[in-house]
């Protein structure tokens, strides 16, 4: 079996999200410096406050200011800081319940060692240098050896209270495509076209991706296909794609390669975009050092007969 | 309930650190025909096929409909998927052969942990305005958990490596297994958890098909009786639960009838030892039951798979009559806040 590939991928998004009227208030406190909670039908403070009680389900708005002191009711000591984490020296995970609250936050505390943190001790919020109205306003919790502050009596009601937050995500990944895939990327590399054909319907599948979705088999056996085939559908692209050096319009297009009974599909060029046809013979043209083909030129012949490819539409 | 369904078949891969030879389908395919063949019937013969996984633990987006190729859906099936473990898939499965639309029922599921880092990963099911933006990984909230239980004087550190070595031993006799025998405690990962109280991360899949009534005595010898199933949840937010019990688990059990006899044996979805602590507590499971004896997740923990593999090793115990009465119990979310059990019963000997 050929050397396994693997390159790395990466997923990346900005989440952007809209904020309820309590989240609203809370993340905008944060931003100016005040930790609100939100009082439960039962007369319990949560914090961080939510949108609706946990235990009625009822909506709840009713706000109320608590002090950035508080106690840890659980702790777990983080040696090794991963990425994106409050702190990048080792710190104590804790949940806090802050003063005035019924309900433990969850954020880093920043402590020298795992023996200076214990459940019970006080600690308070240490704010961020610069903050925009996120949970990350909060910095981190530092231990805290002085009196409870004292809540201030905010009513959560701010002139410019933000709507919605930005949330990154990055997840990093080493991706390797299987069996099949690997095979088929080899053959590519080399210039050929290898599908695979299934043992039960002998369906040739190209690109193979080790499975018959028919059949529910493995498919095993290797089938060089083309290199030529048959335009079976097209489509004409009129909007540029970001990132894409191709003058529109141009045609992409399904091609049922010779021996093969899935088409693929790849752009045509080669040919004005308003001659491509159905039954359009093409051919593969490669690039000097490419791992795949750029794209499907006419090859000259005469165009194949609809019946010849109407099982592959 | 007006029907009875059972478990009749289960089958799953061998659960290893990584399978980058395979992708998913290839790695799940050889279940789904061991699972088949196991009851002699065909993807044609299958009412309903219900399947759990996750897209973002391998980066391969749609990877559950590529899955299918690996069942052959075509003519079409009647299919579903959860993007949660293969035990909520059996659920759905479960109230769709109760309904009486079908009769049997394939479930499977997969994970393939092994490009990315599940510990990440897993960040981005949490809350996503007050938590994930804080990346609070998988182990670091288990250990919260953990050391919560030891404040409250319900374990320690020796107690949980002990739970983790009775776990490795218990997979000695599990082939499928992917950490057997002696494992050291190992330094700590997140303290108070050591590697030893930590799953191990890897890639595996696992199958189960279901029948109602005599369709299930016809497909097997001893089927393994759904005799309740049930499935609670608690709060997101972890500063508001009592991490010290687990009142979601306790209720499912509940409305599954666990309590209304004993079980001889339980197969408890634990990825981390100190959870295990919290589940006997809330099961009410005394000495005289045997906790999982295929060494639970602490020795094959592939992710979306391994609560599904809980219940299929409890119904096999069944099957080959090793056991007469079995719970099976299977999580979702962090630190136990999402919890499914089902109880199962073999006809009398």
């Amino acid at each position: 079996m050929p050397e396994v590939l693997k390159a790395p991928l990466v997923v990346e998004f900005p989440f952007t999200r809209s904020l309820g009227p309590v989240q609203s208030a809370f993340l905008t406190g944060l931003r100016e410096g005040v930790v609100l909670g939100v009082k439960t039908a039962d007369g319990r403070t949560l914090v961080p406050p939510v949108e609706y009680d946990p235990v009625t389900a009822e909506e709840i708005r009713d706000l109320v200011e608590v002090a950035p002191t508080g106690t840890v009711t659980t702790w777990a000591w983080n040696h090794e800081p991963r990425r994106g984490q409050p702190l990048a020296t080792p710190f104590a995970w804790a949940l806090v319940r802050l003063d005035g609250a019924d309900t433990a936050l969850l954020h880093a505390l920043d402590a020298p060692g795992p023996d200076a943190v214990h459940t019970g001790m006080r600690v308070r919020i240490r704010w961020a240098g610069e903050r925009t109205g996120a949970i990350t306003d909060i910095a981190c919790f530092e231990p805290y050896d002085g009196a409870p502050d004292r809540a201030g009596g905010h009513t959560g009601e701010f002139e410019d209270p933000i709507t919605g937050i930005v949330a990154h995500a990055r997840l990093d990944y080493t991706y390797s495509p299987g069996r099949a895939q690997t095979a088929y990327i080899h053959a590519l590399s080399g210039q050929r076209t290898v599908g695979e054909r299934c043992p039960s319907c002998r369906k040739v599948y190209i690109p193979p991706r080790g499975a018959c979705p028919t059949c529910g088999v493995a498919t095993l056996e290797q089938v060089e296909v083309g290199p030529r085939g048959t335009v079976t559908t097209f489509c004409i692209v009129n909007i540029k794609a970001k990132n894409l050096d191709i003058e529109v319009p141009y045609v992409y297009a399904h091609i049922a390669l010779d021996g093969a009974d899935l088409a693929l599909h790849a752009r045509i060029g080669g040919i004005p975009y308003d001659e491509v046809r159905m039954g359009l013979r093409v051919e593969p043209v490669w690039t000097p050092g490419a791992r795949y083909p750029d794209h499907y030129r006419p090859t000259g012949e005469p165009d194949a007969d609809y019946d010849a490819y109407k099982e592959l539409l | 309930m007006t029907r009875e369904i059972a478990v009749v078949a289960f089958a799953q891969t061998d659960h290893r650190r990584s399978t980058e030879e395979s992708s998913e389908v290839e790695m799940l395919m050889p279940v789904l025909h061991q699972v088949l063949a196991r009851t002699g019937l065909k993807t044609a013969d299958i009412g309903f096929t219900c399947s759990g996984s996750s897209d973002y633990l391998a980066g391969r987006a749609f990877s559950f409909t590529l899955a299918l190729d690996g069942v052959g859906a075509w003519p079409p099936i009647s299919e579903s998927h959860v993007e949660m473990d293969g035990a909520w898939a059996l659920y759905e499965a479960w109230t769709k052969l109760l309904t009486g639309d079908a009769d049997t029922a394939l479930v499977y599921s997969y994970g393939k942990s092994s490009p990315g880092s599940v510990r990440d990963v897993l960040t981005r099911q949490l809350d996503p305005y007050y938590v994930a933006p804080l990346w609070p990984d998988s182990v670091a909230l288990a250990a919260l958990q953990a050391q919560a239980l030891i404040d409250a004087g319900d374990t320690d550190e020796p107690a949980l490596a002990a739970i983790g070595a009775r776990s490795r031993a218990s997979a000695t006799t599990n082939s499928h297994a992917q950490l057997r025998g002696s494992v050291p405690p190992g330094d700590y990962v997140v303290r108070p958890l050591r590697t030893g109280d930590c799953p191990p991360v890897g890639d595996g899949a696992a199958a189960v098909i279901l029948a109602a009534g005599e369709r299930a005595r016809e497909l097997c010898e001893r089927p393994a009786w759904i005799r309740g199933i049930d499935h609670r949840i608690e709060a997101h937010s972890l500063g508001v639960r009592d991490l010290t019990d687990s009142p979601s688990t306790r209720l499912a059990a509940e409305r599954a009838g666990a309590f209304e006899r004993p079980v001889d044996t339980a197969e408890l979805h634990a990825p981390f030892t100190a959870q295990e602590v919290v589940l006997r507590k809330a099961l009410r499971l005394d000495d005289g039951v045997r906790v999982n004896p295929s060494g639970g997740a602490l020795a094959a923990n592939p992710v979306m798979a391994a609560g599904l593999i809980r219940i299929g090793e409890a119904a096999a115990r069944i099957h080959r009559g090793e056991s007469d009465r079995a719970l099976a119990h299977a999580t979702s979310g962090p630190c136990l806040q999402q919890n499914l059990v089902a109880v199962l019963e073999g006809d009398p000997r």
